[in-house]
């Protein structure tokens, strides 16, 4: 028999689809999957372009090299274990528990979120530096190292992880927990067997996450690092300061290996965990329990009150004239840094960079997660290539990022070369860098949409665009909403990539902060820090605000829903 | 030619065959039902008349149109799914108006058809409320009213009522008919319950592996299913095997059984009895096609009981017979009790040999 293939039947707007995907992946190609070849580009290859592993010799013969880049794994997988079950506990609180006030112990746990990483570095000297107040709790180790650098680490990174991990344990099958206890399981192994295995995916991403968090962080290590050597600060010398781009390559490349690895099993993890949830799970709702509710509650009491501490310190420290010796309240610090230190004008590019990172990230992941999950017939490959690299950037750090991008848009062959040093490509290396958590929020919320509303409107003759803006826009409001507000804060803090990418015009207020501390200006970086926490607050409450109204007065129909 | 005419429909999934050369006429303003077990093809059928997969090779041809190769869009139909699909965040009055024209000077003509298709399903007055406001068979109803409102050609239902509950189903269900009726519309429903397809059908399309089993009117699909797998899957039966000793005769065991049809030549014949054919006799008749069953198993279920009999029969297996309540009597049957029962001659219906 011979199998005809399906004719190509579609002309104009129901070719568009096809080809607005293949726009997104053009995209994705050029501004992540490029950078990161030119990584491996540039690794192999000597100061003349021909091939060579002589950086890999030359790099392991480089003294303090080694010695960094063993330091970064350690800290980094250290993090990562003191921070995945820290932050998977406080989720399971939040998610599995009947604790009054879950909204505010949400909140506290997300606090972090908002300012720079070098709020909790800031904060932690204070607490237990030279000068700190619990300084004895240390017995005498000193926090000016991997001590200061794993806190401070954990702090800045716990938010990134309760995040998956809250969506993680969100949905759970009811039954199943009946069913365990209808067999009389204990509940430890009803942990053991319903929880966990359901949480597996949130839990090895929140890993991921951490690990390429920990590994690209630069404003911790140069804050409270003391002396310790650390890659993403021996990089950002090597490359910024020396303009040594193939050893920047190299450690890169070596960051990316163990990520990229992890992110292969995570991808084989989430493959085989696929259909645990069916349509006809009845949603799981905790029963009041003492003997669990109440070590709970005063595990989160704990770690909110540790985590206002550290940012009320930092807050704090902003407004004293000179900790510890004069404890006078003054605003000097914050006019210091605007006006003298020039942070004004980093703290508008930083505004404009997080509007615009909001502004045109927003709509793109949203199509692309649209056109992947609600458009018909194209190439599957096309469909699974998008899917993978929008996976991707979970897995890359900021640092190596921010090097792909140099050695990719820096190269005088390379036509894009004009976006080099100029506002865009920090919006852009924004985007991808955050693309991954805001591409699965688009993702969850179209998948939970009836599959059929795209054939009813065809059968209505309705092209899919209006029911795009007519239905699936206002349904899905909430979450292109929250991807908003996620690109804002992030845009708004991140230094890791940004930093090799910044020019003298563009300079974001993380990175300016940054360079007071190293200036020696504690309480002008502590004021500045603050005013980034202030704007990404307000501009969460502004969210809150908006969506309320929005939601409210062109929404009714959210009301019935049951 | 047929008003739906589908030539040689083939669909694979890999090493799947979704539908094998499908050929169907369907007659315009016939309610038509497409009937199988999960995976028999059906829905892979109807979503191919919708446009919404495409055949591997065929041709299907709508009121002298080929459609083989259109998208959804230029094909002429409304649909209607188990799931409803209404557009949650648009309110009564807007999903039915959704395939309307709304430019200005049309939008009192969308009004008015929007009214007309609510009075029609019977939900006058409905416009302002929410899909979630409503019960399923109201969805239900708007998605139908929606399905219609753009006067399509076409009615394609899948599994339209397998989401409600029974007493639901079974209202809906006499009104989709009364609605299709009125209407005239041509459509094509798909569903797994049989008692909803003869209920409801013109013509019933038996379905199963991709292939069509058997088409014809539920009555004939019932009294005279074509072959093993529609006697099984329509009602329930009791296949007989017998000798054949005569034109009209057959042994099977100690049973000697006239039949009205004419039985083949071959040395076996097999005929299929449905349990309400086996009837209930005096004990001392001794009339033609009666015989002695063994009480097994007696299920009490309202209207009707079904017994399990052992009969002396060729291969011995027991016999399902179902008697209503009213026919009994409020006599009792109770298991290990013995019955004389008979089969009428006309219902020893041949079965042809199997595949």
């Amino acid at each position: 028999m011979i199998l005809r293939r399906p004719l190509v039947f579609r002309s104009g707007a129901e070719r568009l689809p096809g080809v607005l995907l293949l726009g997104a992946a053009v995209a994705l190609a050029l501004f992540l999957v490029l950078p990161l070849l030119a990584l491996l580009v540039g690794s192999v290859r000597d100061d003349d372009g021909a091939f060579s592993l002589l950086r890999f010799v030359e790099f392991a013969a480089t003294p303090g090299m080694a010695t960094a880049a063993w330091n970064t794994l350690w800290v980094a997988a250290l993090v990562t274990v003191i921070t995945v079950p820290l932050a998977f506990l406080y989720a399971y609180a939040i998610q599995r528990a009947c604790l009054p006030l879950r909204g505010l112990w949400r909140l506290i746990g997300l606090s972090a979120l908002l300012g720079p990483s070098l709020v909790g570095a800031i904060a932690f000297i204070q607490w237990f530096g030279t000068q700190g107040v619990l300084k004895a709790w240390l017995g005498g180790a000193s926090v000016y190292g991997p001590v200061g650098i794993v806190m401070a680490t954990v702090y800045a990174a716990f938010p990134h992880a309760l995040m998956i991990l809250v969506v993680a344990l969100a949905t759970a099958d009811g039954r199943l927990y009946e069913a365990a206890d209808a067999l009389g399981a204990s509940r430890w192994r009803r942990f053991r067997t319903v929880t966990l295995p359901a949480a597996k995916y949130g839990l090895i991403s929140a890993a991921l996450v951490v690990f390429a968090y920990s590994v690209s962080e630069f404003g911790i290590p140069k804050v409270i690092g003391g002396n310790f050597p650390v890659l993403a600060v021996e990089v950002y010398i090597q490359v910024v300061g020396q303009h040594n781009f193939g050893r920047g390559a190299i450690v890169a490349l070596l960051l990316l290996l163990p990520v990229l690895f992890a992110f292969a099993i995570d991808t084989w993890v989430q493959r085989r965990q696929q259909a645990s949830l069916t349509a006809r799970a009845v949603p799981y709702q905790p029963r009041p329990d003492r003997r669990r509710d109440l070590p709970l509650l005063l595990y989160c009491l704990l770690l909110a009150t540790a985590m206002l501490g550290v940012l009320g310190m930092a807050m704090y420290t902003s407004l004293v004239r000179f900790w510890p010796y004069n404890l006078e309240l003054t605003f000097d610090h914050y006019i210091y840094g605007l006006a003298e230190a020039g942070v004004l004008a980093a703290w508008q590019n930083s505004l404009k960079i997080a509007a615009l990172t909001a502004l045109f990230g927003t709509p793109l992941v949203f199509l692309t997660a649209w056109l992947l999950e609600r458009t018909p017939a194209r190439p599957a490959a096309l469909g699974t290539a998008v899917r993978a690299m929008a996976a991707l950037p979970m897995g890359v750090p900021g640092l190596v990022l921010g090097i792909g991008y140099i050695l990719f848009f820096n190269s005088p062959d390379n036509p894009l070369n004009g976006l080099y040093h100029t506002l865009t490509i920090m919006v852009v290396a924004t985007v991808v860098h955050f693309y991954t958590p805001c591409h699965l929020t688009a993702v969850t919320a179209l998948k939970s949409l009836d599959r059929e509303f795209e054939a009813v409107s065809a059968s209505l003759k309705v092209s899919r665009f209006v029911t795009l803006w007519r239905v699936t826009l206002p349904v899905c409001l909430p979450a292109v909403l929250e991807i908003a507000r996620y690109l804002f804060i992030n845009a708004m803090t991140t230094v890791s990539a940004l930093v090799f990418l910044y020019s003298s015009n563009t300079l974001p207020a993380a990175v300016a902060i940054l360079n007071l501390d190293e200036a020696g200006e504690l309480g002008p970086a502590a004021a500045m820090a603050t005013l980034i926490v202030l704007t990404s607050a307000l501009i969460s409450l502004v969210y809150s605000l908006l969506t309320h109204l929005l939601l409210r007065r062109h929404q009714a129909w959210r009301h019935f829903q049951r | 030619m047929a008003h739906l005419d589908i030539r040689r429909l083939s669909k694979r999934y890999g090493q799947f065959v979704a539908l094998d050369h499908i050929e169907l006429a369907v007659d315009e303003g016939e309610f038509l039902v497409l009937l199988g077990p999960s995976g028999c093809g059906k829905t892979t059928l109807l979503r191919a008349i919708a446009g919404l997969e495409m055949q591997d090779e065929g041709e299907i041809v709508h009121a002298g149109r080929d459609i083989s190769r259109l998208p959804p869009g230029q094909r002429d139909y409304g649909i209607v799914f188990q799931s409803y699909a209404l557009f949650p965040n648009l309110s009564v009055a807007d999903n039915v108006a959704y395939g309307l024209n709304s430019s200005r000077n049309e939008r009192r003509l969308a009004k008015q058809r929007v009214e007309e298709m609510l009075e029609l399903v019977g939900l006058p007055g409905t416009q302002a409320k929410y899909p979630a406001q409503l019960s399923g068979g109201q969805q239900q109803r708007i998605a139908l009213a929606r399905a219609l409102a753009t006067a399509p050609d076409l009615l394609l239902l899948d599994e339209p009522l397998s989401a409600l509950d029974a007493i639901e189903r079974v209202r809906l269900r006499g009104e989709i008919r009364a609605l299709q009726t009125r209407l005239g519309v041509t459509t094509i429903m798909v569903t797994h319950d049989q008692e909803e397809a003869l209920a409801m059908a013109d013509r019933i399309v038996v379905m199963q592996q991709g292939r069509i089993q058997q088409i014809g009117e539920p009555r004939d699909i019932y009294r005279q299913p074509g072959n093993d797998f529609v006697a099984d899957f329509i009602g329930r039966g009791n296949l007989l095997t017998a000798e054949r000793v005569g034109p009209h005769h057959a042994r099977s065991g100690d049973l000697l059984l006239r039949t009205a049809a004419e039985l083949p030549a071959g040395a076996t014949a097999r005929f299929y009895v449905r349990p309400e054919d086996i009837r209930l006799h005096d004990t001392l008749d001794q009339g033609e096609n009666t015989f002695y069953g063994h009480v097994l198993k007696c299920e009490f279920l309202g209207p009707y009981s079904l017994v399990t009999l052992r009969a002396h029969t060729a291969d011995g297996r027991p016999l399902v017979a179902q008697f209503s309540s009213n026919y009994l009597c409020g006599r009792e049957i109770r298991p290990g009790a013995m019955l004389r029962l008979g089969i009428p001659a006309e219902h020893l219906q041949p079965l042809p040999e199997a595949a």
